[in-house]
């Protein structure tokens, strides 16, 4: 039987309805929380606040510091905030940059002939960048608030991925898969009709 | 090393080949799925019934083909056909005690004895003839050389041989003109005594009679015959030692008496004395008649009996109108019996005849007499080969074989026909395909009820045989239904295109229709237009469509039209024939005031879609055919870019034409079109001492080509060389035209010419040295390919030869290509300057070739097979990627990704190659490819002696599935899947319901 509840402190619980079905414990369990639970009885008080005039705090914990760091006053703790969301950010426009070795070399394994192997690299390679671009804006949203500066990091985002989509055309023309070659353009075209017409042979007698 | 590298990647090569043309082979259980094969013999010339003793009665014949067959008397199949060489024409056949068939060819210079129940070849034997009247063959009733068998006597020119009808020694021969330079004789007979006797004659004394020893050939003695008249020598008959001649003015019969010991008596009957009324042309027939002989006069056929003893004629019959005699046949005791063939009404196409056999002795008594309903669309009869029979109540029936006008053979017996074989299909001279009609209305419902049964069981057994359940059977079953679908062999178009009529045009002046489904005969017609009138032959020529609508597809038919000429010769006029693919009637003949030396169709019809057609006489005038102003009215707006070209190949000489202005003085009859004056504008003459033209090859002017460019692996582009109006010439050196063998290889040499038909220019011109014809070659797109024999390595080669195009697009960017600014697609004409390069390379190839030619498709995407007719009358498929110019030792891995195969010596030749499979197209002289709907496949049919019809698809099947996919198993698995999805979601929600309530 699992235990419910969280934290340090053992707390039992009577819960009826789990005792007797125990299957139903697992779906309730898979839904979450106890939001499948009809009624409980929480026999022994859960709140901190009653468990820290009971039980002595542990040996070199102060609880005063711990309270002092969370009662840090808001400005502050925006700063930090702030500062973390510009690092994230930055670590998001370079995302893109890592990711072109690691295709670069998925690219090399490939090789330049046709397959589905390569076809799938390529197009991956291309489609990446292309989403990747499409949701710019979206994968930036968290970071944006007023004083963040998320222009940067977007501009530098939208050119590591404007590589990362060259990287994928340079090589969809390695396949040959782009029409830049003469051929590409005249490999369907009818042959020339004669202006003449001349037939005969060796006569009939 | 680098050698043992070589050898590796060549059988390295020479596996992936095989592997990748095993995949194209064919399966044993797909032989005659989709191909079909029919033997023929041609027309039958000679004929010996073999109906003693207990065996098989059969009949052997000798055919214009060239053909000794064995046929089955009461089918009419072939038990066994031997063919002899193109020249070797049969001269005479006999049977040699009964277990042997000797036939005597080649003008008289081959005998062979063939074994009578296989067919197999006992012995053979080559005489030195000198040149003479027709051989003849004669099976002596002694034995002169003591080895209990009957000899032979064969008489050829002036040479006498006896053979030995065991092993084919020559006993003796003897020169009859020894003695006498001016001596021919004619005919020879042997008395009762065992005396041979010669008859001729000789340029002093008109007849003579040579006396000739039987035991040791020699000529004991020549005795000239006093006749007062000069005589005619171009025939004499020999009866029962009566020689029997007309004279030099065709109106006195004069019969000599031939006695051993006495003088020779003549008597001299004029013509007049047998025959009341006046005597125009007469002639002796060639018949073979006991104690009479035959002699047409005017239109009539007079049976003259010769006494034997006076010399004195008495006209036993006067027969009328269109009558066939058969030689006589001996019955019992001293009765003869003759058969007689009439045409019950005169000029009557009911096809009534009657079949009177009479006794030649007597003449006046009837073995038989019946009324005989023969096929009126097989014309007259033409040979009659009587064989008698006895009946249960000891009396004597008999059999008539009978050869028709158009090549076909029946066997009559009691009146009836027993069987007929369509041996004018032995003798295609050429070839076209129609479409079937369209299905104009769907299946009645009724029918596909009574189908959906047989449909049903037919899928399950399939089913069962793809999942390996079925018994033996079953399978068999399951073939038997393939072979039979009825599905290739119904009347109209079918989706794929592969169901199409094959229209054949024969020798006798006969056009069939062939169903393409089992090579059934949908209708037959001997061509009315075409028949022979009383004296005037006609010779057919060519079959040329005339009309294909595709706009009214639905309710107009399409029509051939049949070229022929009356009256052989250069001064035969033209005969022109229009003829209904669907009906099989013809809707009209016109007979032409003008020979026609070159038939030419126009790229251009009319608006009822009948193409023009140039048809150019003896003096060069143009005549456009149809005649209508409509088609004047076209044909002037094209006139200006309309060319001609003939190839004389005697005088070593390529002409081409240009048409000038109308004709005016010609009175506008239907009978001569409309006629242009043309005038040479160019010509090419090859030296006459050092080449002579070994073959001309044009390409098909309907071909389909996809694409001008051919793109390499490299990204490059090659404009190939398209121009239609260019052809390909191979010449010989004089004394290389002939046989192998007649020139060293310093005296050979072969010149191969890619020549503008409009210009004249010569476009390439390559020399191969040592190297003899016959040159056979295929032109097609941008390529030919020639096969020709090496003097100096001694095997025979194949060259190719590509043609590209220099100045086509040039130095265009890819923008500009883009943008469509270029002038790829515009028309070309033959007088801007032409830049072309030739790639070629050249093979050793196993086979001496008798027919050459390439698959076609709808839309020229699909890869190529050159189509090869080997020496062994089979069909071989040979991939055109063996022969590409640009092969090389080792290829890089791009061009081998582009299919360019590693350069060999020789072209491999792989057994599962031939399209023939397990057939022979015996005497193979013309293959005919036809595109089907489907890209992928062409229908390929072989003729010769026999026929063969198969459908190729050269880069295999990729454009529908195969005729072996099993529609009910999928059916099977997607109902199955539906069922178990279905199930398995019930379940699930069932369970999800319980969960719920729990």
């Amino acid at each position: 039987m699992s235990c419910w509840g969280g934290g340090e402190k053992l707390c039992a619980r009577h819960d009826s309805g789990s005792r007797s079905r125990e299957t139903g414990m697992d779906r309730s369990s898979g839904r979450g929380g106890s939001a499948g639970r009809k009624w409980a009885i929480e026999l022994c008080d859960a709140t901190p606040s009653s468990s820290v005039r009971d039980v002595p705090d542990p040996l070199g914990y102060s609880r005063t510091s711990l309270e002092l760091e969370e009662s840090t006053p808001g400005k502050a703790k925006k700063e930090i905030d702030a500062n973390f969301k510009q690092a994230k950010a930055w670590e998001t426009a370079q995302a893109p940059f890592k990711n072109l070795f690691m295709i670069g070399f998925m690219m090399w394994m490939a090789g330049n002939t046709v397959h589905l192997f390569s076809i799938g690299i390529t197009f991956s390679a291309l489609w990446q960048p292309i989403s990747a671009l499409q949701a710019v804006n979206k994968t930036f949203e968290p970071f944006k608030d007023a004083r963040t500066d998320t222009l940067l990091p977007k501009l530098v985002f939208i050119a590591f991925n404007f590589v990362g989509l060259g990287l994928g055309l340079w090589k969809l023309n390695s396949l040959g898969l782009l029409p830049t070659h003469a051929s590409d353009w005249v490999s369907t075209l009818a042959p020339p009709p004669s202006v003449e017409f001349s037939g005969g042979g060796i006569p009939l007698f | 090393m680098t050698l043992l590298a070589m050898q590796r990647s060549v059988i390295g090569v020479l596996i992936l080949c095989s592997v990748w043309i095993c995949s194209q082979a064919l399966y044993e259980d797909q032989v005659g799925v989709w191909d079909w094969h029919q033997q023929y013999i041609g027309k039958v010339k000679h004929a010996v019934f073999q109906t003693q003793g207990s065996g098989r009665k059969r009949v052997i014949v000798a055919t214009d083909e060239n053909a000794i067959a064995s046929l089955n008397l009461r089918t009419g199949e072939v038990y066994w056909r031997r063919v002899l060489g193109n020249s070797e024409s049969i001269d005479a056949l006999d049977l040699v005690s009964g277990k042997y068939v000797v036939s005597l060819s080649n003008e008289g210079s081959s005998v062979r004895a063939w074994h009578l129940p296989d067919g197999a070849l006992v012995w053979e034997s080559l005489l030195q003839p000198s040149p003479g009247p027709a051989a003849s063959l004669l099976v002596l009733p002694i034995d002169i050389n003591h080895d209990r068998s009957n000899d032979l006597l064969v008489f050829s020119g002036s040479m006498l041989f006896a053979v030995s009808s065991v092993d084919g020694n020559i006993i003796w021969k003897s020169d009859l003109q020894a003695t006498r330079k001016d001596l021919v004789i004619k005919k020879l007979s042997l008395s009762s005594e065992g005396l041979l006797t010669g008859v001729g004659f000789s340029e002093t004394s008109g007849l003579v009679t040579v006396d000739i020893d039987t035991r040791f050939g020699e000529v004991s003695k020549v005795t000239p015959v006093g006749v007062s008249k000069a005589l005619d020598t171009a025939e004499l008959i020999l009866i029962n030692n009566v020689a029997v001649a007309l004279d030099s003015d065709l109106t006195t019969v004069v019969t000599a008496l031939i006695k051993t010991d006495q003088d020779v008596k003549v008597v001299e009957t004029p013509l007049a004395d047998l025959f009341s009324g006046h005597v125009r042309n007469s002639q002796i027939l060639q018949t073979n008649l006991e104690g009479a002989f035959a002699l047409r006069v005017n239109d009539k056929v007079l049976v003259v009996k010769v006494d034997s003893s006076t010399g004195q004629l008495s006209v036993q019959e006067v027969l009328e109108g269109s009558v066939v005699l058969s030689d006589s046949l001996h019955v019992v005791d001293d009765k003869h019996g003759v058969a007689i063939l009439q045409a019950a009404e005169e000029k009557s196409s009911s096809g009534k005849f009657s079949l009177r056999v009479v006794y030649a002795d007597s003449w006046d008594t009837f073995a038989v007499k019946e009324s005989v309903t023969l096929d009126s669309h097989r014309g007259s009869v033409k040979k009659v080969f009587l064989n008698a029979y006895l009946r249960t109540d000891r009396s004597y029936g008999f059999r008539a074989l009978v050869v028709y006008e158009d090549h076909s053979l029946s066997l009559l017996q009691q009146g009836e026909i027993v069987w007929t074989r369509e041996d004018g299909l032995a003798s295609i001279i050429d070839t076209w395909t129609s479409e079937l009609p369209l299905e104009k209305d769907r299946h009645a419902v009724a029918e596909v009820e009574h189908d959906l049964a047989d449909w049903l069981k037919g899928h399950w057994l399939k089913l069962k045989a793809t999942l390996l359940l079925a018994s033996p059977e079953e399978l068999a079953a399951v073939q038997a239904l393939r072979l039979r679908s009825s599905d290739k062999n119904k009347m109209f178009r079918d989706h794929n295109g592969f169901r199409k009529l094959i229209i054949v045009l024969t020798k006798a002046g006969k056009v069939l229709a062939l169903h393409t489904g089992d090579g059934r005969i949908v209708w037959s017609l001997l061509v009315p237009g075409l028949r022979s009138q009383s004296d005037l032959a006609t010779t057919p020529l060519r079959l040329l469509p005339w009309q294909v609508p595709h706009r009214h597809a639905l309710d107009e038919n399409p029509i051939v039209l049949v070229v022929g000429r009356s009256d052989g010769g250069h001064a035969g006029t033209g005969i022109l024939s229009w003829v209904d693919v669907y009906q099989g009637t013809e809707l009209r003949s016109l007979k032409l005031n003008f020979p026609v030396k070159l038939v030419v169709p126009l790229p251009i019809t009319d608006a009822s879609e009948e193409q023009l057609h140039l048809f150019i006489d003896n003096e060069h005038n143009a005549h456009i055919f149809p005649a209508t102003e409509e088609s004047l009215a076209l044909f002037l707006e094209h006139k200006a870019n309309v060319f001609f070209y003939i190839v004389d190949k005697e005088k070593g000489k390529i002409v081409g034409y240009r048409i000038k202005h109308m004709v005016d003085n010609f009175s506008r009859r239907e009978s001569d079109g409309h006629v242009f004056h043309t005038e040479p504008v160019w010509s090419i003459v090859f030296p006459s001492d050092s080449e002579v033209i070994s073959s001309v090859v044009s390409k098909d002017p309907n071909e389909a080509v996809h694409t001008q460019s051919k793109v390499l692996s490299s990204r490059d582009v090659l404009y190939k060389y398209l121009n239609k109006n260019t052809i390909f010439v191979a010449t010989v050196t004089p004394k290389a035209a002939q046989h192998i063998g007649d020139a060293t290889p310093e005296e050979a040499g072969l010149v191969a010419y890619l020549i503008d038909t409009v210009t004249g220019r010569v476009l390439h011109r390559v020399t191969h040295p040592s190297v003899q014809g016959p040159v056979h070659a295929v032109f097609n797109e941008n390529w030919v390919v020639y096969h020709y024999f090496n003097l100096k390595t001694y095997r025979h080669e194949m060259s190719v030869m590509e043609i590209y195009d220099q100045n086509r697009v040039g130095d265009k960017g890819v923008v500009q290509l883009m943008l469509g600014k270029h002038n790829a697609t515009s028309p070309v004409s033959s007088y801007s300057l032409p830049s072309v390069e030739v790639k070629s390379q050249s093979y050793f190839f196993t086979f001496s070739v008798k027919a050459m030619t390439v698959t076609s498709t709808a839309r020229g995407i699909t890869g190529k097979h050159i189509l090869v007719g080997t020496v062994g009358d089979q069909l071989l498929a040979l991939d055109k990627r063996f022969v590409d110019p640009r092969r090389t030792l080792s290829p890089s891995q791009e061009e081998r990704e582009e299919g360019i195969i590693p350069l060999t010596d020789a072209i491999p030749i792989f057994p599962q190659s031939y399209l023939t499979h397990v057939h022979q197209v015996e005497g193979l002289r013309g293959v005919l490819t036809v595109p089907a709907r489907l890209e992928s496949t062409s229908l390929v049919f072989a003729y010769g002696l026999d026929l063969f019809y198969t459908r190729t698809a050269p880069s295999r099947i990729y454009d529908s599935l195969t005729e072996d996919f099993s529609y009910s198993l999928l059916l099977i698995t997607i109902v199955a899947l539906v069922i178990a999805i279905v199930v398995t979601w019930i379940l699930s929600e069932r369970k999800e319901l319980s969960e719920k309530w729990k």
